[in-house]
């Protein structure tokens, strides 16, 4: 891969613009959240080109965006977000990903490491056995077409109504839990074929259920409202997405897209950019697709949590209410979605995509959780099975200059195969072993795949983000047990 | 002979070069290095068939068509295949004839799972002796 060479000039230590005339073509500046010793890793591929490409979209304002932990994607980098002014501008599947709604969910609980230590291997092996993963794996939930239409359109609420989970998990879901404008008169039969079989399944790749120790409190108060008290509590991260489901309704309309960009006439840099206008009817159509797909999402990691949930009841002979196990956020980080931002002093309606972002609302925003209006809307950055994982919390200085965004996890470094050939899966499940961290996985040799070594340290991007203001960070934890698909 | 495909790295996922001496055999080794990605193609035997037909705009997104019309059947049918006759091939439009078997949990040990062929970095040229195409895939 050729090193980039482009020009990127020093905003301030965490801040480094592209400027607008380093391609002709771009609407924009591009801007970089990184450190200075960052630099180096991210001029390795052209994922800064990615950056300039995304400035051409047509009614993208302010900047085309990357958060410290991009790397290379296609088309739009894994780590982008940009706004597109609904006037003029383009919705554009790739700015979402195949994996619409990727995310993660976090539940707290009042146990403690001392309790959990003891029976972790079984706490592992019965959420093994319990939560269906890897590939091809099949649900536990048996749904027809008539519900899996239900499902798109109510999203995590769907799960609740039939048990899994609680009413008040919904009020700390991003968008509770379910994006309006769903439309599943929009999704093909082979995605609602590809999906049903699939909910309630964590997948396979970089997908995980993981239990964590806090080991951090940066921020008591900011803290203890999301109800992380104590170093050494237990917490529970359910990191997955829309599955097959997503990937064929991406698939789907990038399809319809391509035919989109010439229709209307639009130049694009890159044939993996296709776009449509979001006032067309190709971009309308997949909005209410994605919709569709982001709700499947939702009402996947509800029922993965309520499973968790379970888990932890019949190992600690104890109920989730007893054990406390409330549900402290659930953040989208692969979606596209409309909403109201200052732009140059100027009200805006737009569609802003993160792609490999996480939304960071802050305090007093309308779209913030009651709970939450005084600390912001908590952000939940995962880190590699082998470090660590950190909470945040959005900032008006995102609000301000990010359309309300920041950074999603640890960032690859080394590519699947670098990553395989530099470790063995085994040695991986004996490394992690070694520092006290018990996985379980469908498939060994992938671990590999994911070993620490395939990732930027999250603790340097979770620095950039916090230094720059666009999120607050507010705890720190570290993974005690680990099941992978 | 001329090799088949080649495996290549890529960041965030993985992807193929194809060979072909023309377009039939490029599009029928493009298909075997999907599945080749995913298992070993030797532990897949001929117990079925299925034909399929694929339509696109040109002959590059028909090669993506073509290589997600298998993914979709792999993810939603779990059926691997490992032989494919390409039976009609044209700038718009491919028919073919794939032979392989349902996915048996117990035979069949997974390596990837590939989600979706994209556009990203995709080349279809014709060289000296053939055809060459590259596609990266969604893990």
């Amino acid at each position: 891969m050729t090193r980039w060479q482009g020009q990127l000039i020093k905003v301030d230590d965490y801040r480094w613009k592209i400027p607008e005339n380093y391609k002709a073509g771009m609407r924009v500046p591009g801007l970089i959240y990184a450190s200075n010793e960052m630099l180096e890793s991210i001029r390795e591929e052209q994922t800064p080109e990615q950056v300039a490409n995304v400035a051409f979209l047509p009614g993208i304002v302010g900047y085309s965006l990357a958060m410290p932990d991009i790397h290379w994607g296609y088309g739009f980098p894994i780590g982008g977000v940009a706004a597109m002014d609904m006037k003029d501008g383009v919705v554009s599947p790739g700015g979402v990903g195949y994996d619409i709604n990727c995310g993660v969910r976090l539940l707290r609980t009042n146990l403690s490491e001392a309790e959990v230590r003891p029976k972790i291997g079984q706490l592992i092996n019965e959420l093994f056995h319990d939560i269906p993963s890897g590939l091809g794996s099949e649900g536990k939930i048996k749904i027809d077409q008539k519900e899996m239409a239900r499902l798109m359109v109510e999203g995590a609420r769907w799960a609740v109504k039939r048990g899994f989970g609680y009413e008040e998990d919904l009020d700390v879901t991003e968008e509770g839990g379910c994006l309006s404008g769903a439309d599943p008169g929009k999704v093909s039969d082979k995605a609602v074929k590809r999906g049903m079989p699939q909910a309630g399944t964590l997948g396979s790749g970089n997908h995980f259920l993981e239990i964590q120790v806090v080991k951090e409190i940066f921020d008591p108060y900011i803290a203890s409202i999301m109800g992380i008290t104590e170093i050494g509590q237990i917490l529970v991260l359910v990191h997955t997405g829309s599955r097959g489901f997503g990937h064929q309704v991406c698939t789907d309309h990038l399809r319809v897209m391509e035919e989109a960009v010439s229709k209307y006439g639009i130049k694009l840099p890159d044939r993996q950019l296709a776009c449509a206008p979001v006032e067309s009817k190709e971009g309308r159509d997949y909005l209410a697709a994605m919709a569709c797909a982001a709700n499947y999402a939702w009402a996947n990691r509800q029922c993965i949590a309520h499973w968790a949930r379970e888990i932890f009841s019949k190992v600690f002979g104890k109920t989730p209410e007893q054990l406390s196990m409330k549900q402290i956020y659930d953040v989208a980080h692969n979606i596209a979605k409309i909403e109201e931002h200052t732009v140059d002093g100027r009200k805006l309606k737009v569609c802003v995509h993160r792609k490999g972002a996480t939304r960071a609302f802050p305090p007093r925003h309308k779209d913030v959780p009651q709970r939450y209006q005084k600390i912001g809307q908590p952000v939940l950055v995962p880190g590699d099975m082998g470090r660590c994982s950190f909470i945040a919390a959005g900032t008006d200085r995102a609000m301000a200059e990010s359309f309300g965004s920041t950074c999603h996890g640890a960032g690859r470094v080394l590519s699947r195969g670098a990553a395989k050939r530099s470790v063995r899966g085994r040695d991986v499940v004996q490394e992690l072993e070694s520092k006290g961290i018990t996985v379980r996985a469908e498939n060994i040799p992938s671990l590999a795949e994911e070993a620490s070594q395939a990732y930027k340290d999250v603790t340097e991007i979770i620095e950039v983000v916090h230094k720059a203001g666009i999120s607050k960070k507010v705890a720190m934890a570290v993974p005690m047990g680990v099941i992978k698909g | 002979m001329k090799k088949a495909f080649e495996i290549i790295d890529h960041t965030a996922d993985v992807g193929i070069v194809a060979y072909g001496a023309n377009l039939e055999e490029l599009f029928s080794n493009a298909a075997l290095a999907l599945f080749s990605l995913i298992i070993e193609p030797e532990s897949i035997e001929e117990k079925l068939h299925r034909d399929f037909k694929v339509s696109s705009e040109d002959r590059d997104s028909l090669l993506v068509n073509w290589l997600n019309e298998l993914i979709y059947v792999f993810d939603a049918e779990h059926i691997l295949f490992r032989r494919f006759d390409i039976n009609t091939l044209s700038e718009n439009i491919l028919q073919a004839t794939c032979y392989g078997e349902s996915f048996n949990p117990t035979k069949h040990k997974i390596k990837i799972g590939v989600k979706a062929a994209t556009y990203h970095m995709l080349t279809l040229e014709e060289n000296t002796g053939g055809y060459k195409a590259r596609v990266i895939f969604d893990i």
